[in-house]
């Protein structure tokens, strides 16, 4: 079946099997290869990309369900030759070791600010009906669908922090 | 994954009628629950209908005061809702406890109920689980059972049902909206949709084949605090190892049953003046343990009261 997608900008169009998963299509089909799969079962966070802005776990959705949306990798984020901000925090702050988790990582901290900026409540809020302070404690809570196996966990709120400090 | 055929349903109608005409059809929203199901082929549906973008995510008021939440509102567009933060702070507490961001950015209302419940062998294919294969056995009663029900289980089956966003829905007195097959809509309380395993740990609501859940509506608040509490192994991103939400004097506990669990005995008594100990052991009476769960009972003794204490601070 026939499913169009806006990935990083550019529309495309793809041809597959139902069970086509998004996280697959990026990967094998569009060669979209910084999107990574670690568990394909919503539990590690590695293949989190933006859908209309959302961050999502690309490997528990199909590709069928996205007909006619936006999505960001990490290929869209920023290019080697201009890094996004997040990017060059991740590098600046020693942010990881391997590298494997941290495509997943960086998008889902650039949908994770964006629901802080709409003022998404998260288990460490405890004001419901004030502004968000973006504690370490929130930083965390918010990012836990988000598995570093080498355990950067200081050096990604650090990086994460910097970038929030550094917004106008 | 197993071939399966996919259609977007245009309309809830349409929807309805082609699942009641497809032996075995399920419907998909978020699909964060029946994808992962269907990759360990523990679910192999042969036949998706892509409900996602039905327009049924709208949150409106309804004229008694209450709240009618659309079955396509996704779980961080609710905990995020400023009526319920402020009126229904129990619910926006209990769907911020349940998965990950990313989860709950795809997770819809309907699809939060619907998901199958919880059990170690129920994910193990390499193992009897009667709700997967009927009349299998059920290898949780004397396996690793740390994790089953203690209220209203069978010898058939101690699954639990893993969510948060139900159990304060238990405890607000939801009722659900439905579409049935035939076009009619229907409503019913939520505690009248998830039900004890008995003999068919398999079935585990009371929908009909085809019959389309459209919305949640919460009642006006009632007097009294509101609080949910969830206890776990790790402090986020964690499945329940028993939670409690507490409305005013509703009490509903979560990952003890096979569904969101109301201790109706706990809250006759307390309504009837006992204190809140005296109250919880009269529902703690009724619960039993298979082995390595025995733990979950001393924990609501002393949980529950604890909970309704912090509830009811800051109200008077």
């Amino acid at each position: 079946m026939k499913t169009t997608i806006t990935v990083n900008g550019q529309a495309r169009t793809l041809d597959a099997d139902p069970r086509t998963i998004l996280l697959d299509a990026l990967r094998e089909t569009l060669r979209l290869t910084g999107t990574k799969k670690g568990c394909d079962h919503g539990q590690c966070g590695a293949c989190t990309v933006l859908v209309n802005g959302v961050r999502i776990n690309s490997c528990l959705s199909l590709l069928a369900m996205h007909d006619g949306d936006e999505v960001t990798t990490i290929e869209g984020v920023g290019a080697l030759d201009n890094l996004a901000p997040i990017q060059k925090a991740f590098l600046r702050e020693d942010a990881f070791q391997c590298g494997y988790c941290t495509p997943g990582q960086i998008c889902s901290a650039l949908g994770m600010l964006k629901e802080v900026a709409e003022n998404w409540p998260s288990q460490e809020t405890v004001d419901l009906t004030g502004p968000i302070r973006l504690t370490d404690n929130e930083l965390r809570e918010r990012m836990s669908g988000n598995l570093c196996r080498c355990s950067a966990y200081p050096q990604i709120v650090a990086a994460i922090r910097s970038v929030v400090e550094a917004a106008p | 994954m197993r071939p399966f055929t996919y259609e977007r349903a245009a309309t809830a109608a349409g929807a309805v009628s082609s699942a009641a005409a497809t032996p075995g059809a399920r419907f998909i929203a978020g699909g964060t629950n029946l994808l992962d199901l269907m990759k360990l082929d523990i679910e192999h549906p042969p036949h998706l209908i892509d409900i996602g973008r039905l327009p049924l995510a709208r949150l409106e008021d309804t004229a008694d005061g209450g709240l009618r939440i659309g079955a396509m509102a996704t779980n961080s567009q609710v905990a995020a809702d400023v009526r319920v933060r402020s009126r229904y702070r129990v619910l926006t507490q209990a769907i911020v406890a349940g998965g990950s961001g990313q989860l709950r950015n795809k997770a819809t209302t309907g699809g939060n109920l619907m998901q199958r419940t919880r059990c170690a062998y129920f994910y193990d294919t390499t193992k009897p689980c009667n709700k997967r294969q009927p009349g299998a056995g059920c290898a949780a009663l004397e396996g690793l059972n740390r994790n089953s029900a203690i209220f209203g289980a069978s010898r058939a089956c101690v699954a639990t049902h893993p969510s948060d966003m139900a159990v304060a829905m238990a405890a607000l007195d939801a009722t659900v909206e439905t579409l049935t097959p035939s076009g009619q809509a229907r409503a019913f309380p939520l505690a009248e949709l998830h039900r004890s395993p008995g003999e068919t740990p398999d079935v585990e609501t009371d929908l009909a084949r085809g019959e389309l859940i459209t919305a949640v509506v919460l009642p006006p608040p009632p007097a009294g605090g509101q609080l949910y509490r969830k206890v776990r192994d790790r402090a986020s991103y964690s499945a329940g190892l028993v939670s409690v939400a507490v409305v005013g004097g509703q009490i509903a506990l979560g990952a003890v049953a096979h569904k969101p669990w109301r201790a109706e005995r706990a809250e006759s008594a307390l309504a009837r003046g006992s204190t809140a100990e005296e109250a919880i052991d009269k529902e703690l009476a009724h619960a039993s343990a298979n082995g390595q769960n025995a733990f979950k009972i001393d924990l609501l003794r002393g949980l529950i009261p604890a909970v309704l204490a912090e509830a009811q601070r800051g109200v008077q």
